[in-house]
């Protein structure tokens, strides 16, 4: 297989004892493992999420993933750009695609990133860590590494919103994904089949809205239990954080018996490629991943 | 001359002029996939089509001062599934920053309030700090509320501290870019030129 590299754009919320570090420490021992080379893009800032339009606007918000673009350019060139969180990766092409469109905005991103001394050219793509595993690796070479098999357990397939819509992974329906479930079986564990797999867990309203938001996330948890699922397994960031950290919340003001782990594709295949579960990041887990921890033991 | 009066018998033209996407709401033609389609949709007082409809329609004030944009999650589900491939999350973000810039949006929405929190933490240092984020938003409502809201949310918060996803140093600092200087330039100027465009330059 040939090596393969890229510009990494990890995103706050995967910086060290940030609220998704076992992301990245996942991330980080999964890609070694498939020999998959991530160099992070030097000094890259927040792409303003989902929520950054209410203050920020659009100009200065096109200005914050340019400069993440002019800086992957000017210090990785010729590297696509890789993008682990949903709302990072999302952003990033939003942005991509506006200043591709109108040579307005572009002249006008281009004055702002010229106060910082940069300047977006265009010229990098961006894709999202799912898309560099079943498209430039495949299935297939996904499943050569396995050692540990994740015989027996059921994962619900959480895709969530951002990694699934407006643009999605190529040959994905918006209604059904099934890249996911296929990332779960490549690795031996077994998708279960899932209603909730493209319901919205509330994302940034999860703090705004919280009672409007835990009743998505009630839905997406009791139907993962309702199909028999053990774990939960998501693409996305806030997802992973929304559906875990608030079933706490939901048992103290609804009565119900929450508690199932919530995990990254890439902890997942951690552990089947052979990997302690601290290389997994399973410490990282409000909800303990025991099954899991088992295997890696094993 | 205000914004206001300039557009005071267009406000379809305003939007389509200073609304971020605005210049697709006249492609609408009310089928109302967006509001069926949306997770909140039960919480918004006027789904995406009528706010459309009211745009349309003239009707400034309700529109700039309805909280129903701020029901937006992001999910993305009105784009996909609007037949008239409407960017429709773009516009209710869109709207919602107009309404926010004009001082328009109702006062202590939540969503508003949160959004504003968010901004002016990751353009501090270029980077959020989830920390001062959190308590930001836990002592949005005063002293009182804060410590109350803050040991609702202690299990948790200790929880995310014992697994190493939060991180109590960041009181003193936190993550950020290097390039703080030219970080903050760029963002300003990035301000100055959508002011100066969509009429909000004092």
């Amino acid at each position: 297989m040939a090596k393969k590299e890229y510009a990494f754009y990890p995103g706050c919320s995967s910086q060290s004892k940030a609220s998704a570090s076992n992301y990245l420490t996942s991330v980080n021992a999964m890609c070694d493992k498939l020999d998959v080379t991530i160099t992070e893009i030097p000094d890259w800032n927040c792409c303003g999420a989902s929520i950054g339009y209410a203050e920020g606007g659009e100009l200065p918000r096109l200005a914050l993933s340019a400069r993440n673009f002019a800086l992957a350019e000017t210090h990785l060139p010729g590297k696509e750009m890789v993008a682990t969180c949903a709302a990072c990766w999302l952003a990033q092409r939003e942005v991509k695609e506006r200043l591709d469109g109108s040579e307005q905005l572009l002249k006008e991103t281009n004055e702002a990133l010229a106060a910082a001394g940069l300047k977006y050219q265009g010229t990098t793509p961006v894709r999202h860590m799912v898309e560099v595993l079943i498209e430039d690796l495949g299935y297939d070479a996904l499943k050569q590494p396995v050692v540990k098999p994740l015989e027996g357990i059921k994962f619900a397939g959480y895709v969530g919103c951002q990694t699934n819509r407006p643009f999605g992974i190529a040959g994905e329906s918006f209604e059904n994904p099934v890249y996911l479930d296929k990332l779960v079986e490549t690795v031996g564990g077994e998708a279960v089949p899932y209603d909730q797999k493209v319901t919205c867990c509330g994302g940034a309203l999860a703090f705004s809205e919280p009672d409007k938001s835990q009743k998505q996330i009630r839905d997406i948890v009791e139907s993962a239990y309702d199909h028999g699922a053990e774990m939960i397994v998501t693409p996305c960031p806030l997802c992973q954080a929304n559906v875990e950290i608030y079933q706490s919340e939901i048992n103290k003001k609804q009565g119900t018996k929450f508690s199932m782990p919530v995990l990254y594709y890439s902890q997942l295949m951690t552990i089947a490629y052979g990997g302690s579960a601290k290389e997994a990041g399973l410490d990282g887990q409000l909800i303990k991943a025991t099954r899991l921890e088992e295997i890696a033991k094993k | 001359m205000t914004t206001a009066m300039k557009y005071r018998n267009d406000f379809l033209g305003e939007v389509e002029k200073n609304v971020e996407e605005g210049h697709w709401v006249r492609m609408c033609m009310q089928c109302g996939v967006c509001a069926g389609s949306c997770p909140l949709g039960n919480a918004w007082a006027h789904p995406p089509q009528e706010l459309f409809m009211m745009i349309r329609a003239g009707k400034r004030e309700e529109v700039l001062s309805s909280d129903s944009m701020w029901m937006c999650t992001s999910c993305y589900n009105c784009i996909v599934r609007c037949p008239r491939k409407l960017p429709i999350t773009h516009i209710m973000h869109g709207l919602a920053n107009y309404a926010h810039r004009l001082g328009l949006a109702p006062k202590g929405q939540p969503t508003r309030e949160t959004a504003t929190l968010f901004w002016n933490n990751l353009i501090k240092k270029g980077r959020v700090n989830e920390l001062t984020f959190s308590l930001a938003l836990y002592f949005k409502d005063g002293f009182v509320q804060g410590i109350k809201n803050a040991l609702n949310m202690q299990a948790v918060g200790l929880g995310l501290v014992k697994a190493k996803r939060l991180n109590p140093m960041e009181l003193l600092g936190g993550h950020g870019v290097k390039d703080q200087a030219g970080f903050k330039a760029m963002i300003e100027k990035a301000r100055q030129i959508e002011d100066r465009k969509k009429g909000f330059a004092k």
